[in-house]
């Protein structure tokens, strides 16, 4: 497994799995999918169990958490996006926690396939999506054409909205994804130097152990975008052009 | 030239996409430091819109990107 730093990714099938033609073995991707929401729900049961007014550490990181995406909804849809708390908190934590466990040596990391990022982006935008037109009706289409635009731009704005619109679940898979996948190609690559450079191969070392702080900082950022990218799709389908 | 060589030439130009998003990350934020130190009690506020721009810019680079990467490996 040494050489090849694209060899990280392989996918291992643990339990052959075939359900009518369709592979579904339970893989490496698989474990580590069901060790971060082991993870997640795990943490928030322990941290919340004593519920005391004033919180214990591991308490308060829970808090944090909830308020920290609580607030991130109220900033960008407003009073109305509380109700989607559940699923920006889920996102945000299983994305983390993928991305966080996937630093560990040795280690997989879900969200470097693209399989796994489009599925849940394209998810949100179905979500938001269905959201709008029971919100709005039929006029939720009227997204794609803003007030205030002269007849004849309208015949280029509308189709350049609706591409961009298309868009939004390829460029949000394909920014965690490749922030992932780039971020762990770089560590291993330098990695690698560290045997090939014999005496030398401190400086490779110091390196790594700096990118891998790096990647620390990449593995929350991209949670972090993902969920604020997530409320800003969801304040298009709740509020659309109002504020 | 043998297709594998054109292959390997042509993810090279592909990743050249990502000398764009070096460029206006950086420009973002060099752009946001200029005007936090101006305002620095206006700065906070705008951080998560800091984030989103260097998260837009990126996205476009990464597509560069990942054309580079189904070439060699797809």
């Amino acid at each position: 497994m040494a050489d090849n730093p694209m060899s990280q990714f392989q996918i291992k099938r643990y339990v052959e799995l075939d359900v009518y033609g369709i592979d579904a073995s339970f893989t490496n991707s698989s474990l580590f999918m069901v060790t971060a929401v082991i993870v997640v729900v795990g943490f928030l049961n322990v941290a919340m169990t004593s519920r005391s007014l004033v919180p214990t550490r591991l308490q308060s990181i829970a808090e944090l958490s909830y308020e920290f995406i609580a607030g991130m909804l109220r900033d960008n849809v407003g009073k109305e996006g509380i109700k989607y708390l559940p699923l920006v908190f889920s996102l945000f934590m299983f994305i983390l926690s993928c991305n966080m466990l996937g630093l560990l040596p040795y280690s997989f990391t879900v969200t470097s396939h693209i399989a796994v990022t489009f599925a849940l982006a394209a998810f949100v935008i179905t979500t938001v999506t269905v959201i709008g037109f029971l919100r709005h009706g039929l006029g939720y289409v009227k997204l794609f054409a803003p007030e205030g635009v002269p007849a004849v731009l309208l015949l280029l704005i509308v189709p350049i909205e609706i591409v961009s619109y298309l868009f939004r679940p390829i460029s949000l898979s394909v920014r965690l994804f490749a922030n992932m996948m780039a971020g762990h190609i770089m560590l291993k690559v330098f990695a690698g130097f560290i045997v090939s450079l014999g005496v030398y191969g401190f400086v490779p070392l110091v390196a790594t152990v700096a990118f891998t702080a790096l990647e620390v900082l990449v593995a929350f950022l991209q949670a972090f975008i993902f969920s604020v990218l997530t409320c800003i799709y969801l304040n298009d389908a709740v509020n659309m052009h109002e504020h | 030239m043998d297709s594998e060589a054109a292959k390997f030439i042509g993810a090279g130009m592909a990743s050249f996409a990502l000398i764009g998003a070096g460029l206006s990350i950086g420009n973002i934020f060099s752009s946001y430091l200029t005007g936090a130190l101006r305002n620095p009690s206006a700065a906070p506020g705008q951080f998560t819109t800091l984030l989103i721009g260097f998260a837009l810019a990126e996205a476009t680079g990464l597509f560069g990107l990942l054309v580079a990467l189904i070439m060699l490996f797809g």
